[in-house]
């Protein structure tokens, strides 16, 4: 029996807002140098502590979902999700419930379209150090980073494998760095994944019963060996007759398998209800529609864009649209190359066109921290100026070179077309790098066939 | 020779900026009082002795320096507050609550914190970990709750006013059961930042005090938006002393509640019907509306059902607004909550599970709506409605025994508007000269139109001259 | 679904959830109270509310939302954060270690 991945993934992706979700401390937790610095009666859970939401994070959240192709409703609000965890200092989440902020979307892969089930806001939890104190074994509590705005996505169960999940994050990624809402750094915890994992029988069409969610992933590489890792081990459980428990596990990269964490029931009983210290939100469609225009040109758009407009081949301008940045960059290094260079030597227009700029910043491996577009074009065009060599001149080298190589003509005359690069090479060495290549080449061509 | 602290804000404060009277001789007659009945009383659970010093150089503000008791659920920045519970026996918050730093602002002084229900659990104050409060009208009975110590502090001058919270009752019943005046404001008129949470979705600090014109001053100085409450309203506040003494001339007034079955025929019934009289006479015209099962125009809903309304929303709210006291950030854990408080977070978290939110939670949020929307049907045509505040005189100490549900029902009758939202204030219409005990009047108006029933509890008020009554 | 009476399992299960300590005597005694209780709750399912949607928020206001600015006056140290905790070690809060490890 053949079986086939059902997988659904959901991730976290920390804001990169100046402050928290519902209160004005500073969100930068993972730079504080201290513990318990940026706290507030409402981050801390104290009596009274009210939320207060985030207008950019919310602003961000909406993007966001417009970028990954969803419907935004336009009644919204807040929900308390209620547990208790040490690293939860009010004893609920506020997190939205049923009416979330962006529905409905999609990101397109290789493998096939990954629909997106749901994107929602919430706040993020303190961090737990475990340790042992007068040898006893306690949690020790940071809240530095409760109350940071997260949103989470969640897609449906149409990933089909390892590989197209570990390209659907990185398409994922890709969305959220044009954005520019997050750092999505998985070290820093700023981006975190959980792919729920179900197996069944290949050309079924059901859900399966059960599904395993897998933590403690920090990479991509790491999704698509936990993935393959489940695949095996649920198959063979189904094989033997038997189900998969329904659990969360956890990957153990030493180990190269997940590890059974948590048998989960029937979901936990969060006793979700419509938070009652935070009004709900209602857009127009004018509101959206100003956000969707804050929207940049995303990485698909562009990077079909590129191949068209600057006639790149697919391996370029992916490479040049990998980051939102690096394709800013290049596109300002192909304006400022059309513009006229005024200090050519031979006074004309100073073009470099794009592809050629593709080539060289992709080639000679560019960092574009360190050096500005402008400097960057006038340096390809000081090392490929062009200086003026007289027709006079031009002719006298040639017929120097023939005569001084005729077998090489008599070759070239014979058929054998490496001798005119010969030839070629010659002239462009006597030239000592003057002269236009292709007006040489041109001269070349044509007293070869007198 | 009447003692400094029988004075009453308004007066308090005109003799401080006239000079009449100094801040010492002020608080050394309030302390005095306070000696001598705490013990007995149970008010205060904290007092701060350097008040004096403090109010001293607040002469020049609106409240002038007035010493001021505040419920033991606000957060006092470097004053223990409890909310009388155990559990918060020793917390010493390291910020004001809003309403305690706009009051600063004004020049009020925080003298101590008082007594209550603990978590504002009930109507009688006996479920304070700390010992009941004794009402000070007579000290066999209970002074009612959740702000009991407050309404009991100036019902005894052992203040000159005092601020409280309600979210269904808690400040009007104990004034109504310690014959003093307690307004609720509008939902969302005065911050709740820094109160210790209840229901979320009704709890309005409001304040206690000797006259309606005091509580009205006391308003004015507390309310407003506030940028750390998302649910505070951005309507303007007004000075609600300003037009107190416009009379209620062609003011139409309703009558609720007095033919409910509970209460037909008592005599709270009849002497609100009494005091409803005394407003007609005053030029207002007063009809009494009738009760019924279902939402109709020109009647009441049966406020009945409000019991389950409120049990089933408050309890919810609390059993999540308590989940974060376990014994890590500020207080000593869980199994320091007393019975009514674990009762009542079981409950609520009962109430919001699988399986039961939709029958009960959501229910009794829908039947919400059907208060809300019967009271604006009657809002549409009076300007005041009236109910009595209780459905009777103040009970005696015990009463609470092991009743789960004790709360609720003694605060039926403003449940409903509380669950709406609505402002409310009760005034002293009637003392038992045998017991001292007292019976209140509601006076409620729309939304954001506290300055009409402060308007007609002033002059009923003035009417009545009910704090002649006392023989404190 | 509905609840008639509760009992000591019950009550135990709601304790659990709710994460309240009770003994076998408070058990009780909650079974008994929530059982009354429980009668009160549910004349609400009589009442008629198709024509109505349940109120969460009585002020009517939406759309409430702040700028994204630090605000340096709210903030606590890390003293006055730490002052009321009843266990704490080098500028942590300390609790008891879960279980359940993430």
């Amino acid at each position: 029996m053949n079986y086939e991945p059902v997988i659904g993934m959901e991730i976290h992706v920390e804001l990169k807002t100046a402050s928290k979700m519902f209160c004005g401390c500073k969100n930068d937790p993972f730079f504080a140098k201290k513990p318990n610095t940026y706290t507030c009666p409402a981050c801390l859970g104290m009596p009274g502590g009210l939320p207060v939401p985030n207008k950019k994070a919310i602003e961000w959240a909406i993007r966001l979902g417009l970028a990954l192709g969803c419907e935004i409703p336009l009644f919204t609000k807040f929900d308390r999700k209620n547990y208790f965890y040490p690293d939860l200092p009010k004893g609920y989440q506020i997190s939205q419930y049923d009416q979330p902020i962006a529905v409905n979307g999609k990101v397109e892969t290789s493998f096939d379209r990954v629909r997106i089930r749901r994107v929602h806001l919430e706040e993020d939890a303190g961090k737990l150090l475990h340790a042992t104190l007068d040898g006893e074994k306690v949690s020790l509590v940071d809240f530095n980073r409760s109350g940071v705005p997260l949103v989470e996505i969640v897609t449906e169960p149409d990933i089909r494998s390892g590989e197209q999940a570990k390209e659907f994050l990185k398409k994922l990624h890709q969305i959220v760095q044009y954005l520019d809402i997050s750092d999505a750094d998985m070290d820093k915890g700023s981006m975190r994944l959980e792919p729920n994992i179900s197996v069944r029988p290949v050309g079924s069409k059901d859900l399966p019963s059960y599904k395993v969610e897998v933590k403690n992933i920090n990479s991509f590489n790491f999704v698509k060996r936990a993935i393959d890792f489940e695949l095996d081990r649920q198959a063979r459980i189904l094989a033997s007759g038997k189900t998969p428990i329904q659990e969360t596990r956890g990957w153990n990269e030493g180990k190269g398998a997940t590890v059974s964490q948590r048998v989960k029931g029937e979901a936990d009983d969060y006793r979700y209800f419509p938070e009652p210290d935070i009004p709900p939100f209602r857009w127009t469609s004018t509101f959206i529609h100003e956000i969707k225009s804050q929207v940049p040109e995303l990485p698909d758009a562009k990077l079909a864009r590129f191949k068209k407009d600057y006639e790149l081949n697919d391996y370029d301008a992916t490479l040049l649209t990998d980051t939102k940045q690096l394709a800013d960059y290049f596109e300002e290094c192909v304006k400022l190359a059309r513009l006229p260079a005024p200090d050519r030597r031979d006074g004309g227009q100073g073009k470099v066109p794009a592809k050629k700029l593709a080539n060289w910043i992709i080639n000679k491996k560019i960092v574009i921290d360190e050096i500005l577009p402008a400097a960057l074009v006038q340096s390809i065009l000081t090392a490929t100026a062009v200086v003026a060599v007289s027709d006079d001149e031009l002719g006298k080298v040639i017929a120097h070179v023939l005569q001084a190589n005729t077998k090489a003509v008599t070759d070239f005359k014979a058929g054998k077309l490496q001798s005119k690069m010969f030839l070629f090479g010659n002239i462009l060495k006597e030239l000592k790098g003057k002269g236009d290549k292709e007006k040489v080449m041109g001269l070349l061509e044509k007293k070869l066939t007198e | 020779m009447t003692t400094l602290n029988t004075l009453t804000l308004t007066e308090t404060v005109a003799k401080l900026k006239a000079k009449e009277i100094s801040h010492a001789e002020l608080y050394k007659d309030v302390h005095k009082a306070i000696a001598e009945k705490n013990e007995r009383l149970n008010v205060y659970l904290t007092l701060d002795n350097e008040a004096a010093s403090k109010a001293e150089k607040l002469l020049d503000t609106p409240l002038a320096g007035a010493p001021i008791a505040v419920k033991d659920n606000f957060c006092t920045e470097g004053m223990r507050t409890t909310a009388s519970s155990n559990v918060l026996k020793d917390f010493v918050p390291p910020f004001d609550a809003t309403v305690i730093t706009k009051l600063k602002k004004s020049g009020g002084v925080v003298l101590g914190k008082t007594n209550m229900d603990a978590w504002a659990h009930g109507s009688s104050t006996e479920t304070s970990d700390f010992g009941p409060t004794k009402n000070p009208r007579n000290p066999e009975y209970l002074p009612g709750g959740s702000s009991g110590g407050s309404a009991a502090a100036v019902a005894a001058d052992m203040t000159i006013a005092a601020l409280g919270t309600e979210t269904a009752g808690s400040i009007r019943q104990p004034a109504a059961w310690c014959g003093v005046v307690g307004l609720k404001p509008t939902y969302g008129r005065v911050s709740r930042t820094g109160v210790v949470p209840m229901a979320s979705s009704t709890d309005s600090p409001g304040p206690i005090g000797k006259t309606v014109e005091d509580c009205a001053l006391i308003l004015t100085h507390i309310a407003g938006q506030d940028r750390y409450d998302a649910t505070t309203s951005p309507e303007p506040v007004p000075d609600f002393t300003k037009d107190i003494k416009k009379g209620v001339k062609g003011m139409h007034m309703g009558l609720c509640y007095t033919d409910h079955p509970q209460l037909r025929g008592t005599q709270t019934a009849k002497v609100v019907e009494q005091a409803a009289k005394v407003l007609e006479r005053l030029g207002a015209t007063v009809d009494v509306i009738a009760l019924s099962e279902k939402i109709q125009n020109n009647h009441v809903l049966n406020p009945d059902y409000a019991v389950a309304v409120y049990t089933i929303v408050q309890r919810s709210e609390v059993s999540s607004n308590l989940a974060g006291y376990a014994g890590v950030r500020y207080d000593v854990g869980r199994s320091h909550f007393g019975a009514e408080a674990k009762r009542r977070i079981m409950l609520g978290t009962f109430t919001l599970s699988k399986g039961y939110a939709d029958r009960y939670y959501v229910q009794a949020q829908k039947v919400r709506s059907l208060y809300i929307q019967n009271y604006q049907q009657l809002f549409a045509k009076y300007d005041v409605l009236l109910s009595p505040t209780s459905p009777g005189f103040a009970q005696k100490i015990g009463a609470l025994g092991d009743n789960p549900m004790f709360g609720e029902l003694e605060d039926k009758l403003v449940e409903p508007c509380a669950l709406s939202g609505l402002p409310g204030i009760n005034v002293p219409c009637y003392r038992d000269p045998k017991t001292n005990l007292y019976i209140g009047l509601s006076f409620m108006s729309n939304y954001w139109h506290e300055e009409t029933m402060i308007r007609a509890a002033h002059a009923f008020e003035e009417a009545t001259q009910w704090n002649s009554w006392s023989n404190k | 679904m509905k609840k008639t009476t509760f009992t000591m399992t019950d009550v135990d299960v709601i304790a659990k959830l709710a994460k309240i300590p009770v003994t076998d005597d408070e058990k009780k005694k909650l079974a008994v109270g929530f059982s009354t209780v429980i009668k009160v709750l549910d004349t609400l399912k009589s009442i008629d509310v198709s024509e109505v949607e349940p109120t969460n928020q009585v002020t009517g206001l939406e759309n409430v939302m702040r700028e994204d600015e630090v605000d340096a006056t709210r903030t606590f140290t890390q003293e006055q954060a730490l002052a009321n905790a009843p266990r704490k070690h080098n500028g942590y809060f300390v609790a008891d270690q879960v279980v359940d490890q993430e």
